[in-house]
């Protein structure tokens, strides 16, 4: 589904990410680990055409991504959410919510007057779709508020909904389970494993919740100075020796 | 005093229609446009000329407004790419440029002359108080505007500008194509401003580099702020409340004993002190939300 070959990409005299390569198949969950600084989110926005890598390729779904804009990339099926979390502050939890679809006919601005009546339909359909996302999430009844008024842990929840409104076909997931209380974890832990399990969406998830992460993963990537030092499911992982140095030190 | 009247409202009326065209752009979008007034010179001046060479009104009108947003179009591609304030910098920039364009290509504009004896709608058919016919046109051209912007803005158009003027991350992340939606509301904004300049053109009789000065730009910046950035109704209320203030203050002026240069700067330090005040007590504006600006980041 993704494939990443040797990514470079240099802030200054940094090498956040040094000859990276991660690949990740059709309808499972990669997990990306690693200590602070190890590239995890610079390789996000490079995928994610937030980026221009300086070196190598991206491919997704067959075709090389690496010199489209970020938004062509969404377009693709291949959406991001952030590290640190952007809700749109000053439209309301719907809006947002109501913003993600992608190819929505009243976002041209002529067909808010040629096709008032198919945007008006549309517009229906992604509120009935945004209600049931927001209750799932547990955030119907703060609907009417404004972004900006949630909590960390609502915002995280919100833009993991918002994302979800765009069906995207891979999600990459900057540590979607941080700041969440841990009964709502478990619950989106069943739910990106039921995305993956009945939409076949595929998943590659930044998260420092070592736990979680380990029970969420097919695969894991551990990251450490821009590079991948090692890979494997979550029990070679965990019993690598690499890693233990590196990342997870005495635990 | 009635005809002086209509005077302040027609003034007023054709800085609304100005003034909304920088609310989308800045209240919606989050441009920082400085240049406004450019957009609106480029309207008057295309209007008059087009009528003196014996084109009808309407497609003379159009054809500012075209022009106006094609020139919005044209300095957007370069600049929007950049960072905001960019934007600031080249439009105040651009506007100076066209502003000394009109002075000085004098084959064209008749420079500091300017132009005056060009025809307005209707005029031969109104019988009465002409200005009065004009209002009436304005407030429904003002209007339609209106109608039509709160259309948009509420809109899924509408939404992924605000969402630019949030945090444009979101929208490219979603698959929105950023670039393409702030010259879609630098375009629109300035083919507005184009219309306002027709409409001020005609009002004015007589129009000159002089009309266009930077400071009508910040007039503009005044009304949305004070009415509340991101408010249609607001930019109404704002434009009628500076309009009223200018010319009370010209009405006072036979009852103070200072000379019109005076009253002239005494007024700017007034409208300063005004927002100075507005911004310690009410920094929404007039019709702003609370909370909207509790949340900024």
């Amino acid at each position: 589904m993704l494939s990443v070959q040797d990514i470079d990409k240099s802030f200054g005299g940094i090498k956040a990410v040094n000859g990276c390569s991660i690949n990740v198949e059709e309808g499972t969950i990669a997990g990306v680990i690693g200590p602070n600084g190890a590239g995890k989110t610079t390789l996000f926005n490079v995928i994610s055409g937030f980026e221009k890598p300086d070196n190598g390729s991206i491919i997704f779904k067959g075709e090389n991504i690496q010199n489209l804009t970020s938004f062509s990339i969404s377009r693709k099926g291949l959406i991001r959410t952030f590290q640190i979390t952007k809700a749109l502050t000053r439209l309301t939890v719907e809006e947002n919510m109501m913003l993600a679809p992608q190819f929505q006919h009243g976002e041209m601005i002529w067909n808010v007057w040629l096709r008032h009546i198919e945007v008006k339909r549309q517009e229906k359909e992604n509120r009935d779709k945004a209600i049931s996302l927001l209750e799932f999430f547990g955030l119907l009844p703060l609907k009417d508020e404004y972004a900006g008024a949630l909590s960390g842990g609502q915002k995280k929840l919100l833009e993991m909904a918002r994302v979800l409104m765009a069906d995207p076909e891979m999600l990459l997931l900057d540590e979607p389970f941080s700041g969440v209380n841990p009964t709502l974890a478990k619950k989106l832990l069943i739910h990106i494993r039921e995305l993956r399990d009945n939409n076949g969406m595929t998943f590659l998830i930044i998260e420092h919740d070592m736990p979680m992460i380990m029970q969420l993963s097919d695969f894991i990537y551990v990251l450490s100075k821009g590079k991948v030092i090692a890979s494997g499911t979550p029990e070679e992982v965990r019993s690598d020796k690499r890693v233990l140095d590196a990342y997870l030190g005495g635990v | 005093m009635i005809e002086y009247i209509i005077t302040v409202l027609l003034i007023a009326a054709i800085y609304a229609i100005f003034a909304l065209g920088l609310n989308l752009e800045w209240g919606f979008t989050g441009l920082i446009n400085f240049g406004h007034v450019a957009f609106m010179a480029i309207g008057a001046y295309t209007t008059a000329l087009l009528c003196f060479s014996g084109v009808p009104l309407l497609p003379s009108v159009i054809a500012g407004m075209v022009l106006a947003g094609l020139c919005g179009g044209l300095l957007g591609i370069p600049t929007l790419k950049l960072r905001e304030d960019y934007l600031a910098i080249v439009t105040i920039g651009f506007a100076e440029i066209i502003r000394f364009l009109l002075l000085n290509e004098e084959w064209l504009t008749r420079g500091p002359m300017g132009l005056h004896g060009y025809s307005r709608p209707f005029e031969e058919l109104i019988p009465g108080d002409y200005n009065f016919f004009l209002l009436l046109f304005v407030l429904v051209v003002l209007v339609v505007c209106f109608l039509m912007l709160e259309k948009l803005i509420k809109s899924p158009w509408g939404r992924v500008l605000k969402s630019i003027r949030e945090d444009e991350d979101v929208p490219a992340s979603l698959g929105k194509n950023v670039f393409s939606y702030k010259i879609q509301s630098l375009v629109l904004g300035s083919t507005i401003a184009g219309l306002a300049g027709s409409l001020l053109a005609f009002y004015l009789q007589y129009i000159n580099p002089r009309n266009f000065m930077p400071m009508e730009t910040f007039y503009a910046w005044i009304v949305v702020v004070l009415g509340g950035s991101g408010n249609n109704k607001g930019t109404l209320l704002g434009a009628v409340i500076l309009w009223s203030f200018f010319s009370g203050t010209r009405f006072a002026q036979g009852y103070v004993p200072i000379s019109p240069t005076q009253m002239g700067a005494l007024r700017i330090m007034f409208i300063g002190l005004l927002l100075i005040i507005l911004m310690m007590f009410k920094p929404e504006g007039l019709l702003g939300k609370k909370e909207e600006l509790t949340l900024m980041k």
